[in-house]
């Protein structure tokens, strides 16, 4: 049962339009959802911190390596924790982070449903 | 001297605040026909003492007065005397003691304003916007005493963060304030009017002004503090789904909703329920933001002082009061005359509750994205973050059907209104917005999959509520917000789907070629400021027959040592050349980001326009009877 | 009786949400990967400080114990500060490995030659992606590495103090 619904989530959220046109390269792509650890609230693409400097040339070294985004992510995730990508993935802890609303728009429908007559 | 002033004053507001909650109590329960002239006199009294001690706040920062410790830690006497002022309320003392005199204020003008309403319903009112008055009285004053002294008396203070040295900045906390006690009134009222069982239409009227006016306020606070991190920030975005960001937008989604159900209110005399839900939820929201701020429990790009026991105030103070509006609804619900009326399917009724569904969803996710990280964290430890991906995946579908219903819903008729026959009007609308769109997508590589639907949809919206100028019967004002909503999203969608720049390291000298212009750093000349020394670099852009020069600047304060980046934007109606740089390590190189973002400006315009057709609906006093 | 439940249920999320809250207040804000055990991928090559020779990490890790390593800079102010914790260590008789991380090769020598060498060899990290692979923030760091499973043991953000230095000596110990 949760895998389908997770499957049916999977779908529906692999529109990822996020920031898509902003983006001319995979690099700024990647390190525009990476969180600059040492810094207040910046993505690594925004800041210009040593951490970050070092993170874009990582991430840059990965994809010349041939590597898909989701598997930089993973690697990154193994060393300093989900707090490092912005997009939190769909998993055990999140997955009512995604669907909360979700259930809330369809509970919404069903109550407005009941208060309106069709005629 | 102004120390003790201001901090006597509030003293003083206390014991008013404590005799008022008192007296409003016992006239309540007593069957008093009309409102004790002492009220209006105590009232008064105590607004003059919060103004006085908020007067004497602005008047140490002003002189420099460092033997007060609020001044001390956030002024400095090289600052110009705008942010000096200003910076009584960009610390957490003097904000709150902005809130409690916005507080004050209003319930004053709220007994001026409702003379003819009933003495029960307003003594009421009087007990339970005192109860807010003393909790943040007593709040201030334990936890937040702006008036604590220092011996002896240091003789500079620790200077203001300078990137809180803006104009937009400084006007951004009092106008966004404004709004949020605004609900405190609608608070208040509410639950008094429950418990007197004045709720329907005439109370909705009354209601109403206080309902636009928190909304026209908030709205233009969200707006001054996005064209702060616009400007400010230097990162060309105008929001960011940081955390304080988003706590201001909560309240805003849920009094959008209160202020199309204020009107089924008045003109139906039904949603009753709905109506008082909706304001205890507003206020539990403006609430939950303070206390999310203030108590330092989120992760924010804005930093304000982490005090646990603040936010165990706050947070005990904030659930005390949801509690009370819990068990009042509970045990008062049996007042409301229930008088249930048949929802029709096309009916502006049911138009105004699809409005809500959408707010309601939208207020979900943002909610939802906000605190969900701090429960994860207690619950079992794991720290996630949940930045603009979330937001926009699960925003943006809803989008589509949220513009489709917008074309239509608010020309429904109340009651029942019949399905049209074919309009050709509307048809020769959709073709228009599919041939704009259409002329637009080809000029932009990226297509992906939603942008299509939303790009039409969005100008075929912004046609139709153009044409509702001239042929719709709604009033002005909605006309007016209504076109200023659809050109935001309008903006906002061609701003995101054509933005695009260029991030590289240049040394002076250099250029860069982008998007068939051409960027060149031309020198970066070094000056001595009042307060800070700044770095101005001189750019120019050439593009196929123009050339437009950009001026960037690196401020760096020694007072605390902070150096931020100042962006060059150059605007025009169609677009903004936005250009910012900053010190590299390397000697002689420096990182330069430019960036072209079309319809920028609109986006600012559109959001004026939304609370400029609030503002109107507050003036206008016989409004409109669709 | 439905209004009862709702009431009840309402004021039950309510308190449940209150505590979570209060809790809340009290955790930490603070990031930190420390306690994250990830593993090392041993084929990177580095430079090293002194000989300017390139080898494969793995060269620098005995297969069978435990080894320190610490990533430092000469212009880090922390790391002057703990270098007297690490000559401690090296006179325990402790195998340390050094990243110099984001360093004129000139200033890292000078460095070590006026206040001594702890490292049993030092290798460099320019462009700080090294310090990345041991999923390092910032400088200085100490990570404990089992040669065994190449896995982080324990790590150590910030400089070093006089108490961790016991600590260190039992879990090489444990690991062994």
């Amino acid at each position: 049962m949760l895998k389908i619904l997770k499957l049916i989530l999977l779908l529906y959220f692999s529109f990822n339009f996020s920031y898509a046109n902003e983006i001319n390269t995979k690099v700024d792509q990647i390190t525009k959802n990476l969180r600059c650890l040492i810094c207040q609230g910046q993505s690594v693409y925004d800041s210009q911190s040593d951490f970050a400097v070092s993170m874009k040339l990582v991430v840059k070294n990965k994809i010349d390596e041939g590597k898909e985004e989701e598997e930089i992510y993973d690697y990154l995730k193994n060393k300093y924790g989900e707090w490092i990508v912005y997009e939190p993935e769909l998993n055990q802890n999140t997955f009512l982070l995604w669907s909360i609303p979700l259930i809330l728009f369809a509970f919404g429908g069903l109550l407005i449903i009941r208060k309106v007559s069709i005629k | 001297m102004s120390n003790y002033l201001g901090n006597y004053s509030l003293y003083i507001a206390l014991i008013a605040s404590v005799y008022l909650i008192f007296k409003s109590y016992l006239d309540a329960n007593s069957e008093n026909k009309y409102l004790d002239k002492n009220f209006i006199l105590i009232t008064s009294i105590q607004t003059i003492m919060i103004t006085v001690s908020f007067f004497s706040l602005v008047a140490a920062f002003v002189i420099s007065d460092f033997s007060n410790e609020t001044v001390f830690n956030n002024s400095h006497t090289l600052k110009p005397l705008f942010y000096k002022v200003s910076g009584t309320w960009g610390n957490h003392e003097g904000s709150l003691l902005l809130w409690l005199l916005v507080l004050s204020i209003f319930l004053f003008i709220f007994l001026l304003n409702s003379r003819s309403q009933d003495t029960k319903y307003k003594l009421l009112t009087i007990l339970f916007q005192q109860i807010i008055i003393s909790g943040f009285l007593i709040f201030i004053l334990l936890t937040s005493n702006p008036f604590k002294t220092l011996y002896p008396i240091p003789s500079e203070g620790l200077g203001l963060n300078p990137i809180l040295q803006d104009p937009a900045l400084a006007i951004h906390p009092p106008i966004l304030y404004l709004g949020y006690v605004g609900t405190s009134i609608i608070f208040s009222a509410s639950l008094a009017s429950m418990i007197s069982g004045n709720i329907g239409d005439k109370w909705a009227r009354h209601i109403k002004k206080w309902v636009l006016l928190s909304w026209v306020f908030l709205t233009i606070g969200i707006l001054l503090g996005s064209i702060w991190a616009y400007y400010e920030l230097g990162w060309g975005g105008f929001w960011f789904w940081d955390p304080v960001e988003n706590v201001s937008l909560m309240p805003w989604f849920c009094l959008t909703a209160l202020l199309h159900t204020v009107i089924v209110l008045q003109k139906r005399n039904s949603f009753k329920e709905w109506t008082i839900i909706l304001s205890i939820t507003t206020f539990s929201l403006s609430m939950s933001g303070t206390f999310l701020v203030r108590s330092g429990i989120l992760n924010s790009i804005h930093t304000f002082a982490n005090d646990p026991s603040r936010g165990l105030f706050i947070l005990s103070f904030l659930f005390i009061l949801i509690l009370m509006s819990i068990l009042i609804f509970f045990f008062n619900q049996n007042k409301i005359s229930n008088t249930a009326k048949e929802n029709f399917i096309l009916s502006k009724e049911t138009a105004i509750l699809v409005n809500n569904w959408f707010m309601m969803f939208f207020l979900s996710v943002v909610l939802v994205g906000t605190i969900y990280p701090i429960f994860l964290e207690v619950l079992n430890g794991s720290k996630i973050s949940v930045g603009p991906p979330f937001y926009h995946n699960l925003l943006i579908p809803f989008l589509i059907p949220f513009l489709i219903f917008m074309s239509f819903g608010p020309s429904l008729k109340w009651i029942k209104d019949k399905l049209k026959k074919f309009n050709y009007n509307i048809l020769i609308i959709f073709l228009v917005s599919l041939l704009i769109s259409y002329v637009i997508l080809t000029k932009t590589e990226n297509s992906f999959l939603l942008s299509i639907p939303l790009i039409v949809l969005s100008i075929y919206l912004l046609l139709v509520t153009i044409k509702d100028f001239f042929v719709s019967r709604s009033s002005i004002s909605q006309k007016i917000s209504h076109f200023g909503f659809s050109l935001l999203i309008t903006s906002i969608l061609l701003n995101g789907l054509f933005s695009n720049e260029f991030n590289s390291n240049m040394k002076v000298g250099d250029e860069r070629i982008f998007d068939e212009k051409v960027v060149k750093l031309k020198e970066v000349n070094v000056k001595d400021v009042d307060n800070y020394k700044s770095l101005k670099a001189s750019f120019e852009v050439t593009n196929k027959n123009s050339s437009f020069a950009l001026y960037p600047e690196v401020r760096i304060y020694q007072q605390p040592l902070t150096i931020t980046s100042e962006a060059d934007i150059k605007t025009t109606l169609f677009s903004d050349n936005f250009l910012v740089f900053n010190i590299l390590k390397d000697d002689g190189y420096y990182n330069v980001r430019y960036q072209y973002k079309p319809l920028m400006i609109w986006i600012w315009i559109s959001t004026i326009f939304i609370g400029f057709g609030g503002l109107l609906s507050v003036i206008r006093k016989n409004e409109q009877k669709y | 009786m439905s209004k009862n439940i709702k009431f009840l249920g309402l004021l039950l999320t309510l308190i449940i949400i209150f505590i979570i809250l209060l809790k809340g207040l009290n955790v930490s804000k603070d990031y930190s990967n420390e306690k994250l055990k990830s593993k090392i991928d041993f084929s990177l090559n580095a430079k090293k400080l002194f000989s300017d020779e390139i080898i494969n990490i793995s060269d620098l890790f005995d297969k069978n114990s435990p080894s320190v390593v610490n990533i430092w800079a000469s212009w880090c102010a922390p790391c002057r500060e703990e270098h007297q914790f690490l000559m401690k260590l090296k006179d325990m008789n402790i195998n340390i490995i050094g990243i110099n991380y984001k360093d004129s090769p000139k200033n890292a020598k000078n460095f070590l030659y006026s206040l001594g060498n702890p490292y049993s060899e030092v290798i460099t990290d320019n462009d700080g992606t090294k310090s990345i692979e041991f999923g390092a923030i910032g400088v200085p760091e100490t990570f404990i590495i089992s040669g065994k499973t190449n896995e982080i043991i324990k790590k150590y953000i910030g400089p070093l103090t006089s108490e961790n230095l016991i600590e260190i000596k039992n879990l090489l110990e444990e690991n062994a």
